[in-house]
């Protein structure tokens, strides 16, 4: 299973305490990875990614393993542990203000 | 035994203050949706239990929530694992993506941008949720960049009325200080087929035709700070307010002037009068009087705060032109809030209640029609809009 660990208001969102768990078939990578997670919580759509050019929000990252994995294409395979579980995805909103 | 419900949006949530009919003790629920924005909520006529509100960060962008208990539990509207008949999860009710399909032939123009140069239309967030009269699962968005929605599934989806956007004049339309917005929706409960709008800054526009069509109303403006100042379309107009026993007369809080039509917008009179200053964003029309208007007078553009420090609704009672200033128990000094375009709301109780919210976080009622005002709460996040139910 992937984890998935969602910003505190996307989490309220989705009515979700902790990480969350998701079956992903196939390749893992982002898009592979948001796609089950808009599925399997569809209030999450359109508030990560845009609804119809699917790209990333601005103001939201993406990290695992401890890198910065928001500009890696969509379909670029996530680490290896990402994809056993045992590293998180992380969707982690930009700080922003001061 | 009636009763009022005061729905209020802040830049960090949504709070719901209630009080029976007498007006005098309050109940503050909230914060709902704690931290995002709440441009608005509004409730159905039909079923006040049904409650829109428009939620959005500049994180996550906008969702659209939906209450059918008055308020005390919220859903998005389709934001369940509930899938579609082609299998595919929904959780469309905040996918407002505007209409460029060959049907309606209305492809994706561009609007003036600030520096003049065009700009594409982009959705940013809904200002304006208005349920409708005849449907509680009918309901309206005003989003900006300006356009028009409509869900007639309680919500859950949205469809751009195009002929709005699709105005010829749409590459004149700029956005005001604020975004180019649609703020402000009023339908006409006796005639379901107009629907008046308006939008910072291209102006006010009105279709007969349930919005197949639209025409721009605003003869009569005058702007002196754009190029052609009584040009068709690019008017700052903040606010319209209309009585709804009568919908040809409409009052209008331009970014300067106070403005009255007879005409449903056909020809715009200014009633600014005695007003100490007609800047402002917040006007609103006595439910039992459609003669009696309300403004929150603001110093100026530059300084979005009351004159010399006092916090004043002014009330024409001749629709414009004479002005009274009401201030018992409002700040007389040290007060340097505004009051924006739709934090303003009326009920329909017999002595008619006032509402405005503030940036400061009050939240001011009168309920003897704006002789004496109480703050209802305090300390709120600063206050983006105000409504009211009137519960019987």
């Amino acid at each position: 299973m992937i984890r998935v660990i969602l910003p505190p208001h996307l989490r309220t969102l989705a009515r979700v305490t902790d990480e969350v768990s998701l079956a992903v078939d196939g390749a893992v990578t982002q898009r592979s990875v948001l796609d089950a997670l808009e599925a399997q919580y569809p209030v999450l759509r359109g508030v990560i990614r845009d609804h119809v050019t699917l790209e990333r929000r601005a103001f939201l990252r993406f990290f695992a393993c401890q890198q910065d994995l928001s500009l890696e294409l969509p379909d670029a395979p996530l680490p290896s542990a990402v994809a056993t579980g045992a590293e998180p995805f992380m969707v982690v909103g930009a700080l922003a203000g001061g | 035994m009636s009763s009022v419900r005061v729905l209020v949006g802040t830049r960090k949530g949504a709070f719901i203050i209630t009080s029976d009919g007498q007006r005098k003790n309050w109940d503050i629920q909230g914060p709902h949706f704690n931290g995002w924005e709440i441009y608005h909520l509004k409730g159905s006529p039909l079923d006040p239990s049904r409650i829109y509100a428009s939620q959005s960060t500049g994180w996550f962008g906008q969702v659209i929530q939906r209450s059918n208990d008055g308020g005390k539990t919220w859903e998005a509207p389709g934001g369940g694992v509930t899938p579609s008949p082609q299998g595919f999860p929904q959780g469309e009710s905040n996918r407002f993506v505007y209409d460029t399909s060959s049907e309606t032939g209305k492809p994706l123009t561009t609007h003036q941008w600030y520096d003049g140069t065009q700009h594409p239309w982009e959705f940013k967030r809904v200002w304006h949720l208005e349920p409708s009269f005849s449907d509680p699962d009918t309901v309206y968005a005003g989003v900006e960049d300006a356009a028009l929605f409509r869900s007639v599934d309680g919500g859950r989806s949205w469809q751009e009325l195009a002929g709005l956007r699709g105005h010829g004049t749409g590459p004149k339309w700029q956005p005001g200080a604020g975004g180019m917005c649609l703020h402000t929706i009023i339908l006409d409960r006796s005639n379901p087929g107009r629907i008046v709008i308006a939008i910072s800054a291209a102006g006010a526009f009105r279709t007969d035709d349930g919005g197949n069509t639209w025409k721009p109303i605003n003869r009569g403006l005058r702007s002196p700070y754009i190029p052609d100042p009584t040009a068709e379309v690019g008017h700052c107009v903040h606010h319209i307010a209309m009585h709804p026993s009568r919908p040809d007369a409409l009052f209008m809080q331009k970014h300067w002037d106070v403005m009255r039509s007879e005409n449903a917008g056909e020809l715009w009179e200014e009633v600014s009068g005695n007003l100490p200053t007609d800047f402002g964003f917040a006007i609103d029309v006595h439910a039992h009087e459609p003669e009696t208007v309300y403004v929150v007078p603001i110093k100026s553009d530059s300084e979005h705060f009351p004159l010399d420090g006092k916090l004043r609704v002014y009330r024409s009672q001749t629709a414009g032109n004479e002005w009274t200033e009401l201030s018992k128990g409002l700040p007389d000094r040290h007060c340097y809030v505004d009051v924006l375009r739709d934090a303003m709301a009326v009920d329909s109780l017999d002595s008619c209640g006032v509402y405005f919210g503030t940036t400061g976080g009050q939240v001011y009622a009168s309920a003897d029609a704006g002789e004496t005002w109480a703050a209802i709460a305090e300390h709120l996040p600063p206050v983006l809009s105000v409504e009211v139910q009137t519960l019987s």
